[in-house]
């Protein structure tokens, strides 16, 4: 059986993404499932990384570690100087497994191996069936760089990945805004394919991965560096720049129940937001107003309570990523915009939702 | 200074979309304008080139000969001038194809800064912009909040849901945007005037030395097997129960990443 190639998306303290153990999940699919870490393994990770079915773990020795989660490194000039080591990989190809240590010479630069650096040398060593990719900001990026290093066919933000005919992964896009779904295939080099976190539920499977360490050396192409180190968003972002926005309307019902409404938005990182009529209640500071006539918001999450979404309020939040509203009415224009809709007292949702993500966060 | 902003013409209402018979966009069947996000785009240069003397921004497409038209509206918005790479053998690129052509457009043009949209409305792969900065061999700074330019630097600012990143990368670089960059301005009058008398070059494959062979439906490295209109999944449930819708919006968060 072909080998499956995962990148394994990592938070910040190294703790193992849920959306990581799908892609395992995906790539028992496939053929055998083996994870990529563009770092070094630590018991815990290898421990997550083998109960969801990692046969094998290929990671970055702990030295040259600097901070790749970041991809941060040197600056354009110093990169410069570091050349060819693109060719190191190929030679590499040729050698026995266990001389995977010494495949790199020392180029004398600080910066750290990139993922796509790690993947492309792998890729070209193992020759896999595939390479599963999260699809976020890195992943796309990772697998941008990736496709093209390796001249091969790339399938973005698959919503399923399932073995085809001749073996060769099928991948399900959702296209057109959702309106249609299309299958396509790779047909030029490894495919490289990148997943949604929705697109499954890591099963567990218990194996004990073989762990290997590989040397690789960093491309010569300038990477960005981060500047600022980069700081823990502060508790509640300020509305128009804030990724998360939990609003509220008349269906609320009181600031007392409002304060429900906030404590939800404080457990999911985000900010607090009313509709027209809320801000006109003082129930939330006019700042605070969402729409034609207050802050006009592009969040990634919207989540509605008890706001039915009129026109003017639809002006100032219809370019919110995801959209998720509670209300009691049916007929409300909010459930047209809305990818989960939930028909109900938002009264008394919200406190049984404000228990179930502390419930999930203390796990 | 050069810009080069990337533009794309998308068809304009995704309803009305149809399929030819090699199962790519029937693009000469629907009414298309310029992307939303490249408008984003085509805004941060033009604000860029108002804190500079020295900026020459053009706007580059390719697509076929409608395509002028997203050129135009860019140009409305700010754009010096535009570029139009149109060549038959260009239907059917797939992303990587795509970014090869631009490349080379890129490369003839010169540039300090390429700014592109996230992700186009009809395609949405997102991975053009790092593809580009890969074969130009410049540093991408992709999905930002917030750009800004220093004398030979380009910094950016992204939140990708955890923290924020401040990313600094020397010049030549490529950049994309997010929605969340800056509301593109509406053009007056006088701008939509004065865009039909700017320059717009039209280039073709050959003249960007580029092989017919290595470009369009062809030699596109991904096939689409099958395009299917999924069912309409039931958005709504039932609230009834607190404790169960509780957990339904949970799991739908959890599923998203947002928890």
């Amino acid at each position: 059986m072909r080998k499956v190639l995962t990148l394994v998306d990592r938070e910040r303290d190294g703790a193992v993404r849920r959306s990581a153990c799908a892609l395992l999940t995906i790539a028992r699919r496939l053929g055998e499932p083996v994870a990529v870490v563009d770092g070094p393994a630590d018991p815990e990770l290898i421990k997550t990384l083998g109960h969801f079915g990692a046969s094998e773990i290929y990671c970055l020795p702990e030295s040259t570690h600097a901070d790749s989660r970041i991809e941060s490194a040197e600056s354009a000039e110093s990169a410069e100087s570091v050349r060819g080591p693109q060719s190191s990989a190929s030679t590499t190809a040729a050698e026995p497994l266990p001389l995977l240590d010494s495949a790199a010479a020392t180029s004398g630069s600080q910066s750290a191996p990139t993922a796509t650096d790690l993947l492309h040398h792998l890729a070209i060593l193992l020759d896999p069936a595939a390479i599963l990719i999260t699809a976020g900001y890195r992943g796309q990026e990772t697998a941008a760089r990736l496709a093209i290093r390796l001249d091969s066919g790339i399938i973005t933000n698959a919503v399923d990945v399932r073995p085809g005919p001749d073996n060769t992964p099928i991948a399900v896009q959702r296209c057109l805004a959702g309106s249609y779904l299309v299958e396509s295939t790779v047909v030029r080099g490894v495919p490289v394919i990148t997943v949604r976190p929705e697109a499954a539920r890591p099963e567990p499977f218990p194996a004990t991965p073989a762990v290997h360490t590989v040397r690789v050396d960093p491309s010569p192409n300038p990477v960005p560096s981060v500047a600022a180190t980069p700081e823990p968003r502060p508790d509640r972002p300020p509305l128009d720049q804030a990724d998360i926005v939990v609003a509220g309307g008349r269906g609320i019902g009181s600031r007392a129940a409002f304060a429900v409404l906030a404590e939800v938005a404080d457990a999911l990182g985000g900010a607090v937001a009313g509709s027209h009529t809320a801000a006109e209640l003082g129930w939330v500071p006019q700042e605070a107003r969402v729409g034609l006539t207050g802050k006009t918001v592009h969040p990634r999450l919207y989540f509605a309570c008890g706001i039915s979404g009129s026109v003017r309020h639809r002006a100032g939040m219809q370019e919110a990523k995801t959209v998720v509203a509670i209300g009691d009415d049916p007929a409300a224009p909010i459930f047209h915009l809305a990818d989960l809709g939930v028909l109900g007292d938002a009264r008394t949702i919200l406190p049984a939702l404000l228990a179930e993500i502390r419930n999930r966060k203390a796990l | 200074m050069k810009i080069v902003v990337l533009t794309k013409h998308v068809p304009q209402a995704i309803g009305e979309v149809s399929f030819a018979q090699d199962l790519t966009m029937d693009r000469a069947a629907v009414r298309c304008r310029l992307e939303d996000s490249d408008e984003y785009a085509v805004e941060q240069a033009t604000r860029v080139a108002a804190r500079r003397l020295d900026v020459q921004v053009t706007a580059l497409t390719m697509g076929p000969s409608g395509a002028v038209a997203a050129l135009r509206s860019a140009l409305a918005l700010g754009a010096d001038e535009g570029v139009h790479v149109l060549d038959d053998a260009l239907h059917g690129c797939d992303a990587p194809a795509t970014s090869l052509v631009l490349a080379a457009a890129c490369r003839r043009l010169g540039f300090d800064l390429i700014i592109c949209g996230t992700a186009s409305a009809d395609g949405a792969m997102s991975v053009v912009p790092p593809m580009l900065a890969e074969r130009l061999a410049v540093p991408a700074l992709c999905y930002c909040d917030w750009l800004g330019t220093a004398e030979d630097a380009v910094l950016g600012r992204r939140d990708d849901g955890t923290i924020l990143e401040e990313l600094t990368a020397a010049m030549p670089a490529v950049v994309s945007v997010t929605d969340r960059s800056g509301e593109p301005r509406y053009p007056r009058f006088e701008a939509v005037a004065e865009a039909r008398h700017k320059l717009i070059r039209t280039w073709s494959l050959a003249e960007l030395g580029i092989d017919a062979a290595h470009v369009g439906l062809s030699a596109a490295a991904t096939a689409v097997r099958r395009i299917t209109r999924p069912d309409p999944q039931p958005a709504t449930v039932s609230g009834s129960d607190p404790q169960a819708a509780a957990v339904r919006i949970a799991d739908f968060l959890t599923e998203r990443q947002f928890l």
